[in-house]
């Protein structure tokens, strides 16, 4: 899709455009766009999570023609946007434990499917469960690895600001090395959080071989709505998580969200591919590749590592991390990605489809 | 209707109750600033805005928004040297936007679908006469027409058109699209009477009972160098050469020319002796990064095999060889004679050492006041320290160029106005400029500079055809795409995408956005992503 847009004032970068043929441009650059998170909710300055949030549903509500439904875990998102009396969504909406998200986004789908066939409709509404990294990488993996397993017809969307913001910035298993939280400090011999920790979710989640794997941010809008409406495309279990700069957690300056999720795409912090099952079947190339400190250096979570005081072998540390992902991913250049080795389930999962 | 149980169950949208505006402490506001082309423009074009609608393909309104200011598209995507170009942000990026080639599609546009300029709604009854049919005074003319005077031109050459005709030569502009563009002009209402000189400007004002006058004599008269001759050595000037070259379309000349001067003129002379067969060398005292002449128009030269000879001034001329003395630039980059000399051989040398305006009519008029060789005027309004006249183009102080001309043209034109309603004419402040360091250039993607295509080496040496030809419709449209907007909207979506508070309303093609300032909470991610620097953080009132 984004090879046919053959233009040159802003590239294919921006969210829309006048000059562009309507269909090319994204669903946010609509004027009627579903606008599942409405105005009114409680998210800080800025908020990432809220953005990537309503990026996605309302991808997924286009994709769907409507027939949606959403579960979301205990965290900021959920807290933000149900304060009681009031409601931000725009659709059906369940709020489950900080736990157990995956588990009610499965059977939410079985008794979609099982209402559907007694009352004979043709559709069957599609159920996305989401949560923030704490929800999904700690405390809810387990019903998470179950409907992976299990291959329930749930797209699972992580939207990942690596760490507990709600609570007061604690680290999860998502927060990256070196990284200050409330309970990581920059403090002692290696300050910040624990190097050779934690764990990367969308590696796991291609382990279990489901039909979609992706990694987004909400630096990259046409990428993210495209992966959203490809996952709607498979049936069985998906899963998206999407990198959500956090201004108050990373101490980032509230204008500076879109920005600082892009530097750490184009750093080769984060990156971003998409995999089907099992197998990684592309990747979102570096444009504009800059070191790491670039992205660092906006971020107070960070400080220690670019201040006066800082050590260079660290910094180093990060830098060589980034370029492993480069590397091991193929985020330069114009080539296509390297295959990975596939999960036996997939290939199983991939005949019975 | 559903009963629901406490607390459990929430209404859609409900949020839409808490206006969290409130926390703001910055506002997002729309800012217009002035892109580095328009700022640039000595005609004063407002070239962001046509671009805008050429990208989108309404030439039509594309080129009645360019011709608000510059009432020559045709001639001037020809002529002009665009120093806009030279100021464009997208030379940071990639290669500036070449705004002169889409100008030249627009004008050639407006002429192939005989577009003309909408006649005054309402006539002012005043009379206005102007002195030449040059750039300035048929600018001056339009734009006195615009505003509903009756304008009357005398021009003292047989065909209007000023130095746009005697000076520049066939190739750079076709008299076909000049005449065009003049009928243009005429047939707004504007009378052109050539032939004739006023050599009393007073009277004629007062005979004619004009309400004021505007003064657009252009630099017609060639300054002269003394060179010491001993036989005759053929001397001519380059305006004489390129007058009679545009008027027989020939010139008995000898073969080996030396064209003495470093300026546009020389080059032009230069290009137009080559065309005819004769052997054409530049001479000049200084070195090419000290020279006047266009980049562009002197690598054009040097292509078409006309050689220069730099540091170089002509000491005396014999019959057949020119006695050259070779110079030397001292510290603050001027010639300094070396002693050192040698032969050039060279039967005839064309002058083209600057040129003068024709003053003597003008130094009549009692009270007019001269700085050096420019009439003294006022800055803003263009007048005379004679009330009621007014002057623009060569004649007074700034850039001697066609694009500069029309630029006064339309200045003295509105000061004219304002003179004739009682009032004085204060010009516009001037918005901030749009910087690149104020743009978000990660948005814009690489787009190399379409090439004009151009006419074979060969042929150009030998016929007075076009050098450059325009734009296809594609590739003008492509040209007119890569304009970044600096400091403008363009309409791309951006700050209605990036808002997580979904606080900006997109009110519908060409309508923009507005800010809803009941839900924004001043993150300011609209403002860093906007592409084009057109939105600003203010702090709120508090």
């Amino acid at each position: 899709m984004l090879e046919e847009i053959k233009f040159y004032q802003t590239g294919s970068n921006t969210v829309g455009n006048r000059l562009l043929n309507p269909s090319m441009r994204t669903i946010q650059a609509s004027g009627d766009r579903p606008n599942t998170l409405i105005s009114g909710h409680r998210a800080c300055q800025g908020c990432g999570e809220a953005l990537g949030a309503r990026y996605a549903i309302d991808a997924a509500m286009r994709a769907t023609g409507g027939q949606l439904i959403v579960c979301n875990a205990t965290g900021c998102l959920e807290v933000f946007s149900t304060p009681y009396p009031e409601s931000a969504w725009r659709l059906p909406w369940i709020h489950s434990l900080f736990g157990n998200t995956a588990a009610v986004g499965s059977g939410i789908a079985a008794a979609a499917k099982v209402r559907a066939q007694r009352h004979g409709d043709q559709t069957v509404p599609r159920v996305i469960a989401q949560g923030g990294d704490g929800g999904t990488t700690d405390i809810g993996f387990g019903p998470l690895s179950g409907m992976f397993e299990r291959n329930d017809d749930v797209l699972y969307i992580c939207y990942d600001n690596q760490a507990y913001m709600n609570t007061g910035v604690q680290r999860s298993s998502a927060t990256p090395p070196s990284a200050r939280t409330a309970t990581t400090m920059p403090i002692g011999a290696e300050p910040g959080a624990d190097w050779g920790k934690g764990k990367n979710v969308p590696l796991i989640a291609m382990a279990h071989g489901i039909p979609y794997v992706a990694t987004a941010s909400v630096a990259d809008l046409r990428d993210l709505e495209r992966k959203v409406e490809k996952a709607m495309s498979f049936h069985g279990a998906r899963y998206i998580q999407v990198l959500v700069p956090c201004p108050l957690g990373w101490g980032v300056k509230s204008q500076l969200t879109v920005t600082c999720a892009r530097l750490a795409c184009e750093t080769g912090f984060y990156p971003i591919f998409e995999a089907e099952y099992g197998r990684v079947t592309g990747v979102r190339k570096i444009r504009q590749q800059q070191p790491v400190l670039n992205f660092l250096k906006v971020q107070r979570r960070f400080a220690h590592l670019t201040g006066k005081k800082a050590d260079p072998k660290v910094l180093a540390r990060v830098q060589a991390m980034c370029d492993e992902n480069i590397k091991s991913f193929g985020l330069l250049g114009d080539d296509d990605p390297q295959p990975a080795p596939t999960a036996v389930q997939a290939l199983e999962r991939a005949e019975r489809i | 209707m559903m009963t629901k149980p406490f607390a459990t169950t929430l209404d859609p949208a409900t949020s839409l109750a808490n206006h969290t505006g409130s926390w703001r402490t910055l506002r997002p506001v729309n800012v217009f600033k002035i892109p580095p082309c328009n700022k640039q423009c000595p005609a004063g074009e407002n070239i962001q805005q046509w671009l805008y609608y050429a990208a989108e393909g309404d030439y039509e309104r594309a080129w009645r928004i360019l011709t608000e200011n510059n009432p020559f598209p045709a001639c001037m995507g020809r002529v002009c040297y665009h120093t806009c170009e030279t100021k464009c942000n997208r030379g940071f990026l990639d290669e500036s936007v070449g705004i002169n080639s889409v100008e030249r599609f627009l004008g050639d546009y407006a002429l192939d679908h005989k577009l003309s300029f909408q006649k005054p709604t309402r006539e002012t009854g005043k009379k206005v006469l102007v002195i030449g049919a040059g750039p300035a005074g048929l600018s001056a003319a339009y734009h006195l027409r615009r505003f509903g005077h009756t304008v009357h031109i005398v021009e003292q050459g047989e065909e209007p058109g000023g130095m746009m005709r005697y000076g520049i030569p066939v190739y750079r502009l076709p008299r076909s699209i000049l005449d065009a563009e003049i009928d243009r002009i005429k047939d707004m209402g504007v009378t052109i009477e050539c032939g004739r000189k006023v050599d009393d400007i007073i009277a004629e004002k007062q005979n004619g009972k004009y309400d004021a006058v505007v003064l657009g004599v252009g630099a017609g008269l060639s300054a002269n160098v003394n060179i010491p001759q001993g036989d005759a050595n053929h001397i001519l000037t380059a305006l004489d050469v390129l007058k009679e070259i545009e008027t027989k379309g020939d010139i008995q000349i000898a073969r080996r020319v030396a064209v003495y001067g470093g300026g546009n003129t020389a080059v032009d002379v230069a290009r137009s002796l080559r065309r005819i067969g004769a052997e054409p060398i530049i001479v000049y005292r200084r070195n090419r990064d000290k020279m006047p002449a266009s980049e562009e128009e002197m690598d054009d030269a040097i292509k078409e095999g006309i050689q220069v000879k730099w540091l170089s001034t002509i000491a005396g001329a014999t019959k057949d060889s020119l006695k050259i003395e070779k110079m030397k630039l001292d510290e603050t980059g001027y010639p300094q004679p070396t002693g050192e000399f040698e032969e050039l051989p060279a039967d005839a040398v064309i002058l083209a050492a600057g040129q003068n305006c024709d003053l003597e009519p003008v130094k009549k008029i009692e009270g007019i006041k001269f700085e050096k060789d420019s009439v003294n005027v006022d800055s803003s309004s263009l007048m005379t320290d004679v009330p009621g006249i007014f002057a623009a183009g060569d004649m007074i102080k700034g850039d001697r160029t066609v694009t500069a001309a029309i630029g006064m043209g339309k200045h003295a034109a509105r000061g004219v106005n304002a003179y004739l309603k009682g009032a004085k004419y204060e010009r516009a402040a001037k918005h901030d400029e749009a910087k690149f360091e104020d743009m978000h250039p990660w948005y814009y993607s690489d787009a190399p500079k379409t090439v004009r295509p151009m006419l074979e080496l060969a042929r150009r040496t030998s016929t007075f055809d076009e050098v450059q030809h325009g734009l296809t419709e594609e590739n003008a449209v492509f040209e007119a795409q890569r304009c970044l907007s600096c400091g403008n909207c363009m309409e791309c979506d951006n700050c209605y995408g990036v808002c997580p508070d979904s606080a900006i309303n997109k009110l519908g093609p060409g309508k923009g956005y507005e800010f809803n300032y009941d839900y924004c909470k001043g993150c300011g991610v609209c403002a860093q992503e906007c592409p084009c620097g057109h939105i600003k953080m203010v702090p709120e009132k508090i």
